[in-house]
């Protein structure tokens, strides 16, 4: 009886088609897999992450190609949920056979992805990941951002020190990393500097009902609101703060970098802070041409995810050619030598903890856009 | 021969020589998995008539309590098993881990099952659905499994022959409950509960170690699932889940094993052929489902086993169970 | 104090929409036994139909008679979709078993949900606003003008059901055939037509709650209705299923203790505290608050 169940299982499955296996990076082409969120709740980063990163590669394919192969870019959606970022990735791997992965900008899918890529040795490079445990997953895991120790500080050191706050509350989204962990750089800097966190409540990804947590908040009187979370959340947030009769500023990091914001929460985001890797306002060159190259193509201005994706993806580039091969080992070690290039976000080195050390910039809503309002340098906060 | 079939199953080549693609590989074995979720769920769905929506939360117990011991004890029980081969060390530590998975699960299904099975119908069924979902959120709160970010880093100890000897397994304990007197209970429990009553049958007993039993099966198939896919996030078990599960057992017929294993293996064949048209996937689905509770409720195999279809030489003895229901 | 009292109206806000579509959920088990399962998902096409005509009616000032188009406008609609339903995937499967029912209306719901998300893509939209907003105060609490329009909706919808089911020919029809379908229609009572206008009515009202839910909250999405649907089908049993003042009463319940939960506990627990409460109440007093006993006959 058993074997009957067996056959007739594998005769079913005999209908399926089943697909040859190849070797890595045979052929002219250089098989590189991304995942991100192309559509769901954060359907805005994938999508400016995978503009940036296509942008990127067609720049470099029409230039020669990277050891004379064309770059070739599988995409997976993950829908913004991490079990499909993990499936995502398993399927890069398994199937397309790529030679890295890139992906993704939410800390908690990164978080799903990376051990797949680790155990089958293929680095991985997040464009925006900012959660400090993502690149402690292995040493195949990099990323050409910031990390959150850093962010929150910088947040802190802002509201203390040039909005003069003394007493914030924080309104964390606990069902992220990226949140959770941002929050706590957060308060352990504010409370470093002198300030007080007045009152801490919570709501889940996905909710959008906050009044029962920010009449609370309302109540314990902040002169500021940290609200470390996505843009969907954020901006619904905002508004309904405003609708309760609360005005003092939300303040936030790079998870409100979306187009989307103001379309969710329009004026009531008028004079909010978030910190984040890059502001289009910037004069120099480098960040102009990829500003205007980015306009032309998609006709949208590049939010910080579109520039930290096209830098990653060109690091990614550039190391393989340093690295003259494919190979997983010997990009790795490339990667992890990578010294001042020159991204969008500005100069990236690798540091030993594979992540990159770079300045932040604080940002304020204004009316639709986006305003350079400080640039804070890695030395001038205590992490 | 026996060494060299096992070995083959291990390595992932069935037949010597032929390379089965890993993606390929991998939609059989999440289809052994469905196949012990929809047997185990007929048991206490089909065999027994309490229609329970809250499966997938004792698969979620069982996948995070096997991986909780597995990664958390894993070096301690290789080390002691260091004489054993490194297979024979994986599968110790993968049978250990389903092992509490399974027991929990079980006691999850005693602790729900107890005072839920009280209820009749759609009541029991919110019931179950409700406590799934508790269970889920439970578990989204233990940051020791990693909460929201997912259990991570969980070793991959199952494969396709363990998979598949658990669904053999699992195929047997189910016939064998539903062919002694035990599973005429059920049935009869299934058939008119009152009746039954009437008849001295200790029902809510016979309910409940129904269900204890369908639990644990469910455990067990989580703990594969988990060691399989290395990673685990209490997004793959929502009562949509659950509701997947049903949809299994119900296009093959509820009271039918071998409709459980058809419509396991249907589902999971067409899930991954329609990969690319994902999105219409479940539109699809659950147009098929409502068109066949209006043409054809019973399923497609209905009450019949697949062996029933055959003469009576072939049946081992497996008869047609009682038409009705 | 004051802060007390603000949650209170947040969660009288709250629990007014999960009573208006409790009230569907609690109409149709009334006349056919049934857990209409897309009950929820119609709530959501209410909101997405109001999202549609508000944006049609745009350019416009936002004004009261905009508002009240767009919710005549998405009640109609959906009491059409409600009587699509039932007459194309329950009155065929109605003399089967309850399991079959069941197994339908899940079908129907995952149906309405992914062919939503294929026709409006599964991305959350943002409803205009529909209405200028303003504030009220009462001391120091505040209710906004969106969380008074749906209370002083919720409570007019309500006050207009009751009077149709006491009042009316039909209202007195529909009660008979919750009390039994195979009597009234002895008495000559066409219940097909009955059985469609108490889905028409549920559903009306179930879109009515999808349009200030949209106005009160921007976001909706083609998968909202799951969960609120499942929390409004927790406060139909709290206040007894088949119980019309018994959903209203359910839905407020619900409503309270979840911004409570929320505010003075952990929002983690929030979906979980209607289940908790849904077992509870089956475990201890199954036939809800204002419901009666129902004897089984052998």
């Amino acid at each position: 009886m058993r074997l009957r169940w067996c056959a007739a299982a594998l005769l079913v499955g005999a209908l399926f088609p089943a697909s040859g296996c190849g070797k890595r990076g045979a052929g002219d082409e250089i098989p590189i897999g991304e995942y991100g969120s192309l559509t769901g709740t954060t359907a805005t980063f994938g999508i400016s992450t995978d503009n940036a990163v296509k942008m990127a590669f067609e720049e470099i394919n029409a230039a020669g190609g990277v050891l004379g192969k064309k770059l070739k870019l599988y995409v997976e959606d993950d829908q913004s949920k991490p079990e499909e970022a993990a499936t995502a990735a398993t399927k890069l791997v398994n199937q397309n056979h790529v030679v890295a992965l890139i992906g993704e900008v939410a800390s908690s899918r990164s978080l799903a992805a990376a051990p797949i890529a680790q155990a089958a040795q293929i680095p991985m490079i997040t464009p925006s990941s900012t959660n400090p445990r993502v690149t402690q997953v292995g040493d195949f895991i990099f990323r050409v951002c910031l990390i959150d120790p850093f962010q929150g500080a910088v947040m802190a050191k802002f509201a203390h020190d040039t909005l003069k706050l003394k007493k914030v509350a924080i309104l964390v989204d606990v069902r992220n990393d990226y949140s959770v962990g941002l929050q706590t750089f957060f308060r352990q800097h504010f409370r470093e500097l002198g300030g007080e966190v007045v009152a801490e409540q919570s709501y889940s990804e996905g909710d959008s009902d906050f009044h029962a947590q920010l009449t609370q908040i309302k109540a314990a009187n902040p002169e500021g609101i940290y609200v470390p979370g996505y843009y969907t959340e954020v901006g619904t947030i905002a508004r309904q703060a405003r609708e309760l009769g609360i005005t003092v500023p939300l303040m936030g990091g790079d998870g409100w970098d979306s187009p989307k914001l103001w379309e969710i929460g329009g004026e009531a985001l008028n004079g909010c802070y978030l910190s984040n890797h890059y502001s289009t306002d910037d004069p120099s060159p480098v960040v102009q041409k990829f500003v205007s190259e980015y306009k032309r193509r998609y006709n949208a201005l590049p939010d910080a995810l579109a520039a930290l994706g096209y830098d990653a993806a060109r690091i990614l580039a550039d190391a393989m050619t340093r690295a003259g091969s494919t190979d997983g080992a010997k990009v790795r070690d490339a990667l992890a030598a990578t010294k001042d290039f020159q991204g969008v976000t500005g100069l990236i080195t690798i540091n030993k903890d594979r992540n990159a050390i770079k300045p932040a910039v604080i940002l304020k809503v204004e009316n639709g856009k986006f305003h350079l309002v400080e640039t804070i340098k890695p030395e001038s906060v205590k992490i | 021969m026996a060494l060299w079939a096992a070995n083959g199953l291990l390595s992932g080549t069935l037949v010597p020589g032929v390379q089965i693609s890993p993606y390929f590989l991998q939609v059989l074995c999440l289809a052994g998995i469905n196949i012990i979720l929809a047997v185990s769920l007929n048991l206490i769905n089909g065999f027994t008539g309490q229609f329970s929506i809250g499966h997938a939360g004792f698969m979620a117990i069982g996948a995070y309590a096997s991986a909780y011991v597995t990664v958390t004890f894993g070096d301690k029980i290789r080390a002691a098993l260091a004489f054993l081969p490194q297979g024979g060390r994986d599968g110790a530590l993968l049978l250990a881990g389903l092992a509490v998975g399974g027991a929990l699960a079980a006691i999850a299904g005693f602790l729900v099952g107890v005072p839920s099975l009280r209820l009749r119908g759609d009541y029991l069924a919110i019931v179950t659905l409700g406590f799934g979902e508790i269970i889920r959120v439970f578990i989204l709160n233990i940051d020791a499994v990693g909460g929201a970010r997912g259990f991570t880093g969980i070793s991959k100890l199952a494969n396709f022959f363990w998979i598949y000897l658990f669904a053999a397994i699992t195929i047997l304990v189910v016939s064998r409950i539903v062919r002694s007197s035990f599973g005429r209970t059920l049935i009869a429990i299934r058939e008119d509960e009152i009746a039954a009553e009437a008849m001295g049958v200790d029902t809510t007993r016979s309910k409940v170690i129904s269900f204890i039993v369908s639990s644990a099966l469910a455990g067990i198939a989580g703990g594969l699932f988990g060691h399989y896919l290395m990673y685990l996030h209490t997004n793959s078990f929502t009562f949509i889940k659950s509701i997947e599960i049903i949809i299994m057992i119900v296009i093959g017929g509820l009271g039918s094993i071998t409709g459980s294993v058809l419509g396991a293996v249907l589902y999971i064949g067409l899930t991954e052929g329609l990969r690319e048209f994902a999105q219409y996937r479940m539109v699809l689905f659950s147009f098929l489902l409502v068109v066949l509770m209006i043409v054809r409720p019973q399923g497609i195999l209905g009450h019949r086993e697949f062996l029933t279809l055959l003469p009576k030489r072939w049946r081992l003895g497996v008869d047609a169970p009682p038409a009705g229901g | 104090m004051s802060t007390f009292l603000q949650q209170l109206v947040n969660g009288l806000s709250l629990g007014s929409i999960y009573a208006l579509i409790a009230l569907g959920y609690t109409m149709v088990y009334g006349v056919l036994r049934l857990i209409n399962f897309a009950h929820g998902d119609v709530y959501m096409l209410g909101a997405y139909a109001g999202y549609f005509l508000s944006r049609k009616l745009r350019g416009e000032e936002p004004s009261l008679l905009s508002a009240l188009i767009v919710m005549a406008g998405s009640m109609v609609a959906c009491a059409i979709a409600g009587m699509i339903i039932e007459r194309f995937a329950y009155r065929p499967v109605r003399r089967a078993s309850r399991l079959t029912l069941l197994i339908t209306a899940i079908g129907v719901s995952l149906f309405i949900e992914n062919g939503a998300q294929l026709v409006f893509g599964p991305d959350p939209k943002f409803f205009p606003s529909l209405a200028p907003h303003a504030d009220f105060r009462l001391g120091h609490v505040r209710i906004t003008s969106e969380q008074l329009t749906v209370i002083v909706v919720s409570v007019l919808l309500m006050l207009a059901l009751r009077f149709f089911i006491l009042k009316t020919r039909t209202g007195k029809a529909m009660r008979a055939v919750s009390f039994s379908l195979d009597a009234a229609k002895l008495m000559g009572i066409s219940t097909d037509a009955i059985i469609a206008a108490t889905f028409a009515l549920g559903s009306a009202l179930a879109a009515a709650a999808g349009v200030l839910i949209g106005m009160q909250i921007p976001k909706i999405d083609p998968l909202m209705g799951i969960i609120y649907g499942l929390k409004a089908f927790v406060a139909a049993v709290l206040g007894g299923i088949g119980n019309i003042p018994g959903a209203v009463l359910g839905g407020l319940l619900i409503g309270i203790s979840e911004v409570m939960v929320v505010g003075y506990l952990s929002s983690t627990y929030r979906d979980a505290i209607a289940f908790g409460i849904l077992i509870l109440v089956l475990l201890l007093r199954p036939q809800g608050i204002l419901g009666r006993v129902q004897k089984e006959k052998v």
